[in-house]
């Protein structure tokens, strides 16, 4: 598979696993007040602080065979996890948390706490007010999470590398590629991925933003 | 439509977050104020019968069903308890349009049905002619109706309104009052009204429900608690203004009270020891004498007093007298042309006379912190 694909892939299942992921912590952080919360806070934004090379290093290490989760993870999935598709994804569903939860929890927060209780004295159960009323009003900080989400796992470097090596057809992403090609000194190949990432990037925020100001115009 | 006399009775206790110690009750068909100062727990009570507020201890019983109990314990969620609860921002679905609004309340009826009688709650609450609308088309006494008509669509045992018309101009709110009047001839369940406006109070209300720092004062019928309040205390969060301390006596068949340098004669108050009293004097007790044709008959309790302040409000005239005896200030209003034609002006001589049917004495209330009128 050729790392435009590749990554298109990873990008993919990143984005269908993360924002229901996304959804749940970011509305939990919205409305619920527990004990730790503001260390679940800083938990799930880790990411943006921390050099992507240190969270590989620590996923690299943890998941590797020679130690008992890793060990353990290996022998039930018959093969270690590190060097895998499977690894890149899990890799990114940590590195691009705090972009599916934040637009989440900013959603869930913008919508009036009167409007949920009038949902519930209305007789609609937790469930039927989460479905029918809460989620059409967040549909732009979902689009926002799901947009978010899929150009930054485009753009994933460090984690990549170190999680999943420089594997051609298995791990070799498009922005692993555009570093080989740089290193080949192919700089017509490397501008050409660059760019088409640059205009995706462009494009997918230039989305969330349109969106957005419909949204606001709306209101 | 309704579902068929239920009555409510309530009892809160409860320290934090906010300290509660509140009972109330309220028949069917019957318009219960819960009013106070802002801050008071109005609201959180509100919220409490509706189920979304849970207290530490009470109980909450409507019809025959007991909603919460805590020596079961027993507490219903919101879905359960079948409430109509009218919000101050009217909460409605901005995603919906009007009828879906009024629809999302309906889920015990079945589904075939909900669009017609979705349509005769809007038609009740005079929106049926724009059930397409999106809310935020809609102005505030627009969205109001539409929240009320959601509630009304619940076919709820209780139905609750959270100062339902603080969000409105005037004229809208003086509709929304007719409205109501109107509407709630149409129902038998009990209904709970916060609000912190009297007047809003003396034009809804059969009965109040006074709450002060979390707990109820006094409650009964509104013209009996407007009128004659058990404290000073409570007259003054009632909005009354013309309190006074006086003397009252009792000899066996009359109570006599020297206020305002007269002695005014009442129906004996058995309650009322001897001595020193709170006094309450409606604006309503006081009439004012014709300039041209002063009177000065003893029954007529007259009272010399000096215009101190003269405000134009609409068609009347608002007047702060004060009494040439004591010095105490009297206030009441009288119409515009009545007050031309006898030449009331500030610093004017004025003589007025004190229904004694207007005048309530009360108990001395030690905790009162304004105990000294």
């Amino acid at each position: 598979m050729s790392p435009f694909w590749l990554s298109l892939k990873l990008a993919f299942w990143t984005t269908v696993l993360l924002v229901p992921i996304g959804l749940l912590i970011g509305r939990v952080l919205a409305y619920k007040k527990f004990t730790g919360k503001a260390w679940l806070e800083a938990l799930v934004y880790l990411p943006l602080v921390l050099p992507p090379t240190v969270l590989g290093y620590y996923l690299l290490v943890s998941l590797s065979p020679n130690n008992a989760f890793g060990g353990a993870l290996a022998s039930l999935l018959g093969a270690p996890l590190v060097f895998s598709f499977e690894a890149l994804v899990l890799s990114s569903l940590i590195v691009n948390l705090p972009f599916a939860v934040q637009p989440a929890q900013q959603a869930f927060a913008a919508i009036a706490q009167d409007t949920r209780e009038a949902a519930w004295v209305s007789g609609l159960s937790p469930w039927q007010t989460f479905v029918r009323i809460e989620l059409p009003q967040c549909w732009l900080g979902i689009l926002c999470a799901a947009t978010l989400t899929f150009a930054h796992t485009l753009g994933e470097f460090g984690v990549v590398l170190m999680v999943g090596g420089n594997i051609e057809g298995e791990t070799r992403t498009l922005s692993i590629a555009i570093y080989d090609s740089v290193q080949a000194f192919d700089m017509q190949s490397a501008g050409i991925m660059t760019t088409s990432l640059l205009l995706f990037s462009l494009l997918a925020l230039f989305v969330v933003r349109v969106a957005g100001m419909r949204s606001y115009r709306d209101r | 439509m309704i579902a068929s006399s239920p009555s409510l009775s309530v009892e809160l206790k409860q320290k934090d977050p906010i300290f509660l110690d509140v009972s109330l009750r309220c028949g069917s068909g019957e318009l219960l104020a819960l009013t106070g100062p802002s801050g008071s727990g109005k609201t959180t009570v509100l919220r409490a019968i509706a189920g979304l507020h849970r207290v530490e201890s009470g109980s909450i019983k409507c019809k025959e069903q007991l909603w919460q109990d805590d020596k079961q314990p027993l507490f219903l969620t919101p879905q359960q308890r079948r409430v109509g609860l009218v919000f101050q921002h009217y909460a409605l679905f901005p995603h919906f349009n009007v009828l879906d609004n009024v629809i999302a309340a309906m889920t015990h009826v079945p589904r075939k049905m909900r669009v017609g009688k979705a349509m005769e709650w809007l038609k009740l609450t005079n929106m049926d002619g724009l059930h397409k609308q999106r809310p935020d088309r809609l102005s505030g006494g627009q969205r109001q109706r539409v929240a009320l008509a959601r509630a009304l669509a619940r076919e709820p045992q209780a139905l609750l309104l959270d100062e339902p018309f603080s969000a409105v101009d005037q004229l809208t709110r003086e509709k929304l009052y007719r409205e109501l009047a109107q509407i709630r001839t149409q129902l038998d369940v009990p209904m709970v009204l916060v609000t912190h406006d009297m007047l809003e109070v003396q034009q809804l209300a059969d009965s109040l429900c006074l709450i002060h720092h979390g707990r109820t004062l006094q409650s009964g019928p509104m013209s009996h608690v407007m009128r004659k309040p058990d404290t000073a205390r409570i007259a003054r969060l009632l909005g009354h203004k013309n309190l006074y301390t006086g003397i009252y006596s009792n000899d066996g068949v009359e109570g006599v009270l020297k206020v305002l340098g007269i002695q005014i004669t009442i129906s004996a108050q058995p309650s009322l020891k001897n001595g020193a009293v709170s006094v309450l004097i409606e604006p309503s007790a006081i009439i004012m004498h014709r300039g041209d044709r002063p009177s000065h008959g003893e029954r007529e309790n007259p009272v010399a007093t000096v215009v101190v302040e003269a405000v134009e409000l609409g068609d009347d005239l608002s007047l702060r007298l004060m009494v040439d005896a004591t010095q105490e200030l009297l206030a009441f209003r009288v119409s515009r042309h009545v007050a031309v034609r006898n030449k009331v002006e500030i610093d004017g001589h004025l003589t007025v006379s004190i229904l004694s049917e207007g005048v309530h004495a009360m108990a001395m209330d030690e905790n009162d912190p304004k105990k000294v009128l």
